[in-house]
């Protein structure tokens, strides 16, 4: 009997190498969580069916285009849409003896955090079905977290991956900008956008960015790894600096519980041989929300001009001319938060606005990079909650798209940056999962790997949701 | 601080090709009036010297050998058009503005 649950990839890998499990079995139990748990939690968007095929199952968010295969990017706009190519991350997974299993859900355009802004209806969180998963990955976190998926790839603008992973206890990597290839893939923001790994252990993520990442030729803005991904064996943190930056560590929009959570994470680095040292980066918290509202939204507006009803995608059956058919089209196809951000992002590039918005926001991105270049030169890691908050309520957030902006404060920052960012899971807080982010410099994946699994192993946080245990 | 009207927000609809519903006009206007009173922060901080970043990495062109490769096949291209006339994407006749 395969217990999905707690069946890692790896384990997963060496069942099918010695043939203790056959590959159609490992699918059928998947399969068979799906139809179990799915219909509650609405993680995937579409399922595949078993078509003989070979390999570990991986869940893939439905931002990444997948041959044959329907991908909608959570939006109606989407619909019908079934790429005629493989994404080159999934290309690589193929290659390397995965098998798609699904699409899972994601806020439309990977845009929002809590998975509330798909066309196709909210996944919902498997600790508490009452709660979102975050976003945009929520389908993707929330499939691993409730054994539906052992493993599955995001992707990341803002948090997107990170924010999910902490919400749903999992271990969520946002990789250097440039490490994966986004071939393929819906762009959002693409100065941001980078496709990561989601997996219930440390080692599972490590051995999932070692597959998907290194140069493309298709994706002129990916670059070769400077060292090999190494998997981790994580044992102590002897030698290794870990900065704790104030801003990041004492907002006051984190919560107590997870602030608890967060410190003892924190002391456990010192126990286990780090150097732990406060810094301060003063803007990056402050201001970091509004340059990334200003800069994803601008990017946005103009990778979303493509949807215009002509080459793919939905059209408008009501009528007009060329012009309105457009408008239309992309009235009708495109959900709310959507049009919010093509709205501002048009607003910010637009004559007159241009300098005072987007190339001031840019300027702001140049100093977040610098005062973490600086933190750098005295700490390997930085570390802080992913998530001021656990799980919220579903509607919680949603009538209120700034409240929902500031999902994402701790996040934010790094990414401007083009650093890597780890969620690992420190523990509970009202019985919800708490997750600890850990930055590096660029290129660090493997000293987050190395951080994330010594505190994996000293923290012995069980990712698999109470409730769905059987008594 | 900034502040769009009813003529700047139908102006920027137009420019992204979004035909609002007037119920959309009223509810969007207030929400973009909240989110760039907030994003209006960025211009608290005197920046005049600091240069502007528009790609993470420190890096530049990249160039790849000019050699044919096979591209998509027509019908391919073509598969998800939503009208299609021969090896055309079919579209109604253009507009007067």
């Amino acid at each position: 009997m395969i217990d999905t649950l707690r069946l890692t990839a790896e384990e997963a890998a060496r069942l099918l190498r010695e043939r203790e499990v056959s590959a159609a079995e490992l699918y059928a139990a998947y399969r068979a969580a799906i139809d179990e748990r799915d219909p509650e939690l609405h993680c995937y968007l579409h399922v595949c069916e078993d078509d003989g095929g070979e390999g570990i199952p991986i869940a893939v968010k439905d931002v990444i285009g997948t041959k044959g295969i329907p991908t909608t990017a959570g939006s109606k706009i989407l619909e019908n849409y079934v790429p005629v190519y493989d994404a080159t991350v999934i290309e690589r997974c193929k290659a390397n003896g995965l098998r798609v299993l699904g699409k899972t859900n994601t806020d439309e355009f990977a845009m929002g955090s809590s998975t509330e802004n798909s066309a196709y209806g909210p996944t919902k969180n498997p600790w508490d079905p009452t709660r979102v998963p975050g976003g945009s990955g929520g389908g993707s976190a929330a499939a691993v977290a409730a054994g539906l998926a052992p493993w599955a790839l995001g992707s990341d603008t803002g948090g997107s991956i990170k924010q999910p992973a902490a919400l749903c206890g999992n271990v969520g990597l946002r990789p250097t900008y440039g490490t994966v290839s986004r071939y393929g893939a819906i762009a959002f923001a693409s100065s941001l956008d980078q496709i990561g790994p989601v997996a219930r252990n440390v080692r599972d993520c490590a051995y999932l960015y070692s597959i998907i990442a290194g140069r493309d030729p298709a994706d002129s803005t990916t670059v070769e790894l400077p060292n090999a991904v190494e998997l981790p064996e994580g044992e102590d943190l002897k030698g290794l600096r870990v900065g704790v930056p104030r801003e990041f560590n004492e907002h006051e929009a984190i919560e107590p519980g997870v602030r608890e959570a967060v410190q003892r994470a924190i002391e456990l680095c010192r126990e286990l041989g780090a150097e732990v040292g406060d810094c301060s980066l003063p803007y990056s918290v402050d201001y970091g929300m509004p340059c990334y509202y200003l800069i994803a939204p601008a990017e946005a507006s103009s990778n979303l001009a493509r949807y215009d009803g002509v080459r793919f995608g939905y059209r408008s059956p009501n009528g007009g001319d060329r012009l309105e058919m457009y408008e239309r089209t992309r009235d009708e196809g495109f959900g709310e938060e959507s049009k919010r951000r093509i709205m501002i992002g048009t607003y910010a590039l637009s004559a007159g606005y241009y300098d005072a918005y987007y190339g001031q926001a840019q300027k702001v991105r140049t100093v977040l990079a610098r005062e973490h270049a600086q933190a750098f030169e005295r700490f390997d890691v930085l570390v802080s909650p992913t998530s001021p908050s656990v799980a919220f309520k579903l509607g919680a957030r949603s009538e209120n798209p700034l409240a929902m902006y500031l999902s994402d404060l701790l996040t934010i920052p790094s990414c401007m940056a083009g650093l890597p960012g780890l969620n690992v899971p420190c523990g509970l807080s009202e019985g919800l999962p708490v997750g600890l982010q850990l930055i590096g410099p660029q290129f660090s994946e493997n000293v987050l790997f190395r951080v994330g699994q010594a505190l994996e192993t000293a923290i012995g946080f069980d990712p698999v949701p109470a409730r769905l245990v059987d008594v | 601080m900034a502040n769009i009207d009813r003529d700047q927000l139908l102006h920027v609809a137009r420019l992204a090709r979004l035909e609002l519903r007037e119920e959309e006009v009223e509810r969007l206007g207030a929400q973009l009036n909240d989110i760039l009173a907030a994003v209006s922060k960025v211009s608290e901080l005197d920046l005049s010297g600091v240069p502007p970043t528009s790609h993470p990495l420190d890096v530049v062109n990249v160039w790849a050998a000019d050699e044919p490769h096979a591209s998509l096949p027509v019908e391919e291209a073509l598969a998800n058009a939503p009208e299609r006339e021969g090896s055309y994407f079919r579209v109604p006749p253009g507009g007067s503005s």
